[in-house]
């Protein structure tokens, strides 16, 4: 397990190599500059110039990629050109929101998706099937921020029950100590902020499942209808085991195995999805700030947070693969 | 990257499976499936009545889509506005030009933009995967070099989320109708190139090319007619999913501010993004919501013909399910 481990992390070091120089080569590309970004249009030629010069912008390219995976090396991402602050510093402050709403959106695909795409298989036919067919169907063809508009729109603006943007009210004074504002509150024992910050997280949680819940549905009931015809389930039925023993070491066991490879190629479309989320609801996190840095040109920015994102969705799907291994016995003989 | 490689390697070995102990060859099986498929009749209405308003669209758009009535509605009305009415039939928009004539004229540049960058990141895709795969198969040593750099490019994309690599790009690009295109299609090359590089592998052990081998037959014309055709199967069952993944992420390109700039042309996903700023569904059918709601259901209902007809080609397809 462990030679496995060390052997596909090793695998990441030339994709990951590959990676930095056509998202150094592409960020350079970018139309404008920044430079021109931070002085705006009327800025001489003069300025723009000792700007290029301070920031080592007027070097060739190759010195600055050579730089730039020099400090890499030393774990340095750099400063932002947007805020002068170190891109770790900016990342690490925003990544807890978009963590946060990633996994409220994940908690609730799963809880709600599992069940619903367990129990449609078992009463295949039925009009409870049919509606999860169809439901995830339709789920995965409405575009996340329209339907991210609608909820917010009835539930918060209309309805008024959830707050519709931010992800803590005003008035709340909240001591901040790993930045997931959940997690803070129930560390402090302030309940009311943990409660706050949950039903901020509500809408853009439900918004940003969508996807994921959909094709967790669908995965689940395929794989539980597949499982249900096997051998070992009948096997299993006429020994007299009990029901529930079938149903949960047998059926449910199996069928999840393809649900949990699932979960990880699903982190991709969650961080998709967060950044038009945090869009409709003014979210914190890092989608926004992506965002706002290709508006500034601001180089070191956009290079590390895309570089942490794919390191992490990278790590995320060797997770899945090992914790696949680790359910499925075939798979580690392989 | 590896958990999704090998669900895309795992789905196009499933797909492109090929048995002939029915008699009938596996396309004549799965299209006589296909039309016995309650989901892919209905799939493929919407996709014609679709395609159908797209070519037809301009003439019959009862008003011009880019001209704007509100000046004397507003002093009537006291409002922008203006909902449903006997003369226009889904209202005016907020700059007063009439909802039912853009829609009808704004499907063809979203079936455009659908199917231009399909067919971007099927060409790019297929041409990936397919030397990747052929090269694996059939290229010895060498081959499996050439198999390693081009499925490791792949990976890079796969690497990063879609819409973040299709965000890049348009930021790379400026904002344009083609950039939209080219920046939605670039997020599927890496799909196709794995699909079609993981059925061809499926293919390269069969029986028939074992036999084509013995007999001495090309490697080129072992690639080309028989394992290259006998790959398509996922492939094609994936560009109908893109063209409904395609509509649905230039939508979000537009949403935020990576669409085409150029308004007056009207464009679904472009016309829902505008009409964010004035969505209030108190009533779906109140003027300002209905703006939304129009292009909004456009997409859905569209992205929704492609997918199921996609999922019923998927089912026609699988060997599992053969009766």
């Amino acid at each position: 397990m462990l030679r496995l481990i060390v052997r596909r992390l090793l695998q990441l070091i030339p994709t990951l190599l590959g990676l930095t120089v056509l998202l150094f080569l592409w960020i350079h590309r970018l139309p404008g500059g920044p430079a021109s970004a931070l002085l705006g249009e009327r800025a001489t030629e003069a300025d723009r110039r000792q700007i290029e010069a301070a920031l080592g912008l007027d070097e060739p390219l190759w010195v600055q990629y050579g730089r730039w995976i020099e400090r890499l090396a030393r774990l340095d991402l750099g400063t932002s050109t947007q805020t002068s602050r170190p891109v770790w510093e900016e990342f690490t402050q925003r990544f807890p929101a978009t963590v946060e709403l990633a996994l409220t959106a994940m908690l609730i695909a799963v809880v709600v998706g599992i069940p619903l795409g367990y129990f449609a298989a078992r009463r295949r036919g039925s009009w409870l099937d049919a509606g999860a067919v169809s439901g995830s169907l339709i789920g995965v063809c409405i575009p996340v921020f329209f339907f991210a508009l609608i909820l917010k729109a009835v539930f918060a603006v209309n309805l008024g029950w959830l707050p519709s943007t931010g992800r803590q009210s005003t008035g709340i004074d909240a001591t901040e100590i790993t930045g997931f504002y959940v997690l803070d509150g129930l560390l402090t024992g302030e309940w009311d902020a943990s409660w706050d910050a949950v039903r901020h997280l509500v809408l853009p949680g439900v918004a940003l499942a969508s996807i994921p819940l959909a094709v967790i549905v669908r995965i689940t009931r395929a794989s539980v209808l597949e499982v249900l015809t096997e051998d070992y389930v009948r096997t299993a039925e006429s020994k007299g085991l009990k029901q529930r023993t079938v149903r949960g070491r047998h059926v449910l066991r199996n069928a999840l195995l393809p649900v949990v490879t699932t979960i990880g190629l699903l982190t991709g479309s969650l961080l998709s999805g967060a950044v038009l989320t945090e869009s409709v609801f003014a979210f914190g996190g890092i989608g926004r700030f992506i965002a706002e840095g290709i508006d500034a040109r601001d180089y070191p920015t956009l290079m590390g947070f895309i570089l942490l994102i794919a390191l992490l969705y990278v790590l995320i799907n060797l997770m899945v693969d090992v914790a696949y291994s680790l359910i499925d016995p075939r798979v580690r003989v392989n | 990257m590896t958990a999704r490689t090998e669900k895309l390697d795992r789905l196009a070995e499933l797909t492109a499976r090929r048995d002939t102990t029915a008699g009938a060859s596996l396309w004549v099986e799965a299209l006589r499936r296909l039309r016995t498929s309650k989901m892919a009749l209905i799939g493929a209405s919407v996709i014609a009545l679709f395609v159908v308003i797209a070519v037809i669209g301009p003439w019959i758009a009862p008003h011009d889509p880019t001209a704007q009535s509100w000046r004397d509605e507003v002093f009537v009305n006291r409002a922008i506005f203006v909902g449903p009415r006997s003369e226009n039939w889904l209202g005016l928009d907020h700059l007063g030009r009439d909802q039912l004539s853009r829609l009808l004229v704004g499907a063809r540049q979203t079936l455009l933009v659908g199917v231009v960058s399909t067919v971007i990141g099927l060409a790019v895709g297929a041409l990936i995967g397919g030397v990747s795969g052929a090269a694996l198969a059939f290229g010895g040593r060498s081959g499996r070099g050439v198999d390693t750099v081009l499925m490791r490019g792949v990976d890079m994309l796969l690497a990063l989320p879609s819409l973040l690599l299709a965000v890049s790009i348009a930021a790379v690009m400026g904002q344009s109708l083609s950039t939209v295109m080219i920046a939605v299609g670039v997020v599927q090359i890496p799909v196709f190139a794995r699909l079609l590089r993981g059925s061809m592998l499926a293919q390269a052990n069969a029986d028939y090319v074992l036999a084509a081998r013995a007999l001495g037959v090309r490697r080129r014309r072992i690639v080309l007619a028989h394992v290259l055709p006998n790959s398509l199967g996922p492939v094609i069952v994936q560009t109908t999913l893109a063209l409904a993944t395609a509509i649905i992420e230039a939508a979000a390109l537009s949403y935020l501010g990576l669409g085409n700039p150029d308004a007056s042309q009207p464009e679904w996903g472009v016309m829902l993004a505008q009409a964010e700023r004035f969505f209030v569904p108190e009533d779906l059918l109140d003027q300002a919501s209905l703006m939304a709601v129009c292009p909004a259901l456009g997409i859905i209902v569209t992205a929704l013909g492609f997918t199921l007809l996609g999922e019923a080609m998927r089912e026609a397809l699988d060997p599992k399910l053969r009766g």
